[in-house]
């Protein structure tokens, strides 16, 4: 149990973040790769998430203003993305992804349009959480021992 | 005998997205491996010392302006196993799985495919083909543990070579020692 309340307050939203479908286990397995060694490799792993997928986004946005949809080109994109998501325990944001990849398999380019969206919102909710959290992290300062550290 | 038993073994990775080498090279680093990790497997090739000189059709641009024979590159960097994606642009991981068989050199290195995919015939043809394992992503700890005992075997076949070298002729085990084991089970 966190004596710490900032570590308390940062162990709710932890967990928040899962009970609300924001995150799933992929994300536990990468706070376990996570040491004194490298002490930051989980919000290194989600920057480089964030900076990475811009560009596709970028892709995916252009690829859908160019009528008619080249369906293949973005469920490609897509496959792209969804991976990426999917490696961070992204778990709203790759649901988005697939629904996307199912219009595209039907050829229904309005669904596309909405799925993306959608994706680019859950995409920003999910950035501005995980800012806060790493924020509060940081501000927390270290768990006192290794076995409060995923609590 | 001054073999370097505890030599890090050295893992080659392959794979295109970016932070999915960054996810497999601290899995495997965590493991105590040393990493290389390339994002294409034109240059998984290169790395080997492999390059396109032996291939038509090779549509990948290999920048390496000398044409090297293959047998000069003997395991100039020894690696150890090669872990790659399937799903990249233009080799995908099963054509560097073929190359790799394909090759005298570099067959016998083990190689292990990734794939976000759940495709059974394309995990049939993966390992029937030579890949030793096939996991899905996004990998975990628990897949690269399974890592070690490709790698154990791959290094006492390599020290099992290097002890035939060494002792030439001689027998490890005298066919009379062999016999009597087999002879003289008890039961205790």
């Amino acid at each position: 149990m966190e004596r710490n309340p900032m570590r308390r307050q940062l162990a709710i939203m932890r967990q928040s973040l899962f009970d609300q479908g924001y995150l799933d286990e992929q994300f536990i397995q990468l706070e376990e790769l996570q040491d004194d060694a490298n002490p930051n490799f989980v919000e290194e792993v989600v920057t480089l998430y964030y900076r990475d997928s811009a560009r596709i986004i970028l892709n995916l946005e252009q690829a859908l203003e160019r009528k008619p949809f080249d369906f293949n080109k973005l469920d490609g994109l897509m496959h792209q993305f969804k991976g990426s998501s999917s490696s961070i325990g992204a778990k709203k944001v790759k649901a988005e992804c697939t629904l996307f990849r199912e219009y595209c398999k039907s050829g229904n380019g309005e669904g596309c349009t909405r799925a993306f969206q959608q994706l680019k919102r859950e995409y920003a909710t999910l950035k501005r959480k995980l800012e806060a959290y790493f924020q509060l992290a940081r501000q927390a300062g270290p768990a006192e021992t290794a076995c409060c550290r995923k609590e | 005998m001054g073999m370097a038993t505890e030599a890090q073994f050295h893992v080659l990775a392959v794979d295109d997205s970016l932070i999915d080498r960054k996810l497999i090279e601290r899995l495997l680093k965590t493991s105590s491996y040393h990493v290389t990790a390339v994002d294409s497997g034109s240059k998984a090739l290169e790395f080997l010392g492999l390059n396109g000189s032996h291939e038509d059709g090779q549509r990948n641009p290999s920048p390496a302006s000398v044409s090297l024979d293959e047998d000069q590159h003997q395991q100039d960097v020894e690696v150890n196993l090669i872990i790659t994606d399937y799903c990249m642009p233009g080799m995908t991981g099963y054509d560097l799985l073929r190359r790799i068989k394909g090759s005298s050199s570099f067959k016998d290195i083990p190689v292990v495919i990734m794939s976000s995919e759940n495709i059974p015939s394309r995990i049939n043809r993966c390992l029937e083909d030579g890949a030793e394992e096939f996991f899905l992503k996004p990998v975990q700890l628990s897949d690269v543990n399974k890592l070690r005992p490709h790698l154990m075997k791959g290094r006492s076949k390599e020290m099992q070579q290097n002890i035939s070298k060494r002792k030439g002729m001689e027998e490890i085990l005298t066919p009379d020692r062999t016999r009597t084991r087999y002879n003289e089970l008890e039961v205790v």
